[in-house]
């Protein structure tokens, strides 16, 4: 399969866009457990105003949230697909900052030093573009998050050391949602990463926070914390919004990756109950919105 | 628990009617405020040309529409999708948004801290929590965008909206030194280490 460069950039414009109206399937769900658990008057007044408004986005044809987020393209290749790489990172640029400019979307990016907005939802090394591989034949898939910035801020990385033992790396997870409170818009998914380099461990801690609920971390030891760990952040009484209650977060989730004998690295980053994302699948039979 | 319905602007008295737990429902008047125009304010000097006697703000970045100046659309803009970012970032600019603006309510989202409560009890004002995240529900009580001021700093300009039935929302810290993010913080301390003997890592 040859990709095309010219569907990838109409791709790259509409998925930025359908991110930010249409909420996942599984967050929906998610909403809808919380609350059926949720005991807490003023977390139950919450809830039902989050969920009123993705009914209200959808009947308006409005955006879910005002924050447009950083970008961020996950583009996956599989096999026998042939692309012109440096083309596609051109393409996802330019739909990105056509989704900006043709929805009349806020630009929320700017030059980290002097500040300055270009009004495109670009600029360096943003659009983030995160190139992968998988093993599906003639499969293209182009995932697009626009991260919300009241939870992106609830980041951290500990180079914790072998002696401090998992235990201490559960305790900074509870500790950092602790120290977070109500500031990145609960209820949230809390994203952990463990082990790697630094680099690693903050990058899978991304990757937790914005995989769809109800999937399990694939090393069995990590999907053994991320259970332990969901009960016990919604025991702390943070609650939606911070303002008490049940619904701290959907759930907590745990990527691992190998790491160095001297090393026991542990990364938070947090999604915001509006966990937007959206994903296209390009086969030879066509693309596919989902 | 009472709900207060509040034309904007109000007075000291009014501002120290509110406590925590009640709700209240704003009319007529809201400025839109957040980083880039409170950094621009005050740590570079710079005035706006509006009067913020009494007034509320709220912390934001609207989505909207550059269009013609027109009846609907004195400032040549149209809302398109309006909510709350996250209050916290903009702790020490309470105390001079007050004392220099004479601005008597802020809506956010996820509190503030102590500095802001002691503002509020110094010189009269109350913090409105919003469900952060529901901006297209938000949008819906924005009639108009009236003015703008500091458009250079494009979004994070200092928004005039006019504004019809904006709420309930509900007041999280009040005049009196009570702030219900502080009560939920307290609380949450008292049961971490419950939490964490249940995780098997009591210290």
């Amino acid at each position: 399969m040859q990709l095309d460069t010219k569907e990838v950039e109409e791709i790259a414009k509409d998925l930025y866009v359908r991110a930010l109206k249409i909420l996942p399937p599984d967050i929906k769900a998610g909403f809808a457990r919380l609350q059926k658990a949720e005991t807490h008057k003023i977390g139950q007044t919450i809830l039902g105003t989050m969920v009123e408004n993705v009914a209200v986005a959808e009947r308006t044809n409005n955006i879910l949230c005002q924050d447009t987020g950083i970008p961020i393209y996950n583009v996956t290749f599989g096999h026998d697909v042939s692309f012109d790489g440096a083309e596609v990172t051109r393409a996802i640029r330019r739909g990105c900052e056509r989704a900006t400019k043709e929805h009349s979307l806020r630009s929320s990016v700017v030059h980290p030093i002097t500040r300055v907005n270009e009004q495109t939802s670009c600029g360096i090394r943003v659009p983030i573009i995160n190139y992968d591989f998988d093993d599906r034949d003639e499969t293209v898939e182009i995932e697009m998050i626009p991260k919300g910035s009241g939870s992106e801020n609830g980041s951290f990385l500990q180079m914790l050391i072998p002696a401090d033992g998992i235990k201490a790396v559960k305790r900074f997870v509870i500790d950092r949602v602790i120290e977070l409170g109500g500031r990145v818009c609960p209820p949230t998914i809390v994203g952990v990463g463990i082990g790697g380099t630094s680099d690693l461990c903050m990058h899978l801690a991304k990757v937790a926070a914005t995989r769809p609920l109800r999937t399990t971390c694939s090393d069995p030891e990590g999907a053994k914390i991320e259970a332990e760990l969901s009960e016990a952040v919604n025991e702390l009484g943070i609650g939606a919004q911070g303002l008490g209650g049940r619904s701290t977060s959907f759930a907590v989730h745990v990527e691992v990756a190998a790491t160095h004998i001297t090393q026991n690295p542990v990364a938070v980053n947090i999604q915001c109950h509006s966990a937007r994302r959206a994903r296209a699948t390009i086969t030879p039979g066509g693309i596919h919105f989902a | 628990m009472t709900h207060h319905v509040l034309e904007m602007p109000i007075s000291a008295d009014q501002v120290r009617d509110l406590k925590i737990g009640d709700t209240v429902t704003l009319e007529k008047t809201l400025f839109g405020i957040r980083d880039a125009t409170l950094i621009h304010m005050f740590d570079r000097g710079r005035r706006t040309k509006f009067d913020l006697q009494g007034h509320a703000v709220i912390h934001t970045a609207p989505n909207v529409h550059r269009v013609e100046k027109s009846e609907k659309a004195p400032a040549g803009y149209e809302p398109f999708c309006i909510g709350t970012t996250t209050s916290q970032r903009m702790e020490r600019f309470t105390r001079p948004l007050m004392e220099r603006e004479g601005v008597r309510i802020i809506i956010g989202k996820g509190g503030m801290a102590q500095d802001t409560l002691d503002a509020f009890r110094d010189l009269g004002g109350a913090y409105l929590a919003i469900v952060g995240g529901a901006a297209a529900l938000e949008t819906t009580w924005i009639e108009e965008i009236e003015d703008v001021d500091m458009d250079d700093l494009h979004p994070e300009s200092l928004w005039k909206f006019r504004i019809r039935g904006f709420g309930p929302l509900l007041v999280g810290m009040d005049s009196h030194g009570a702030s219900m993010f502080a009560d939920v913080r307290a609380d949450v301390a008292a049961r971490r280490d419950a939490v964490l003997e249940k995780l098997g890592i009591a210290e």
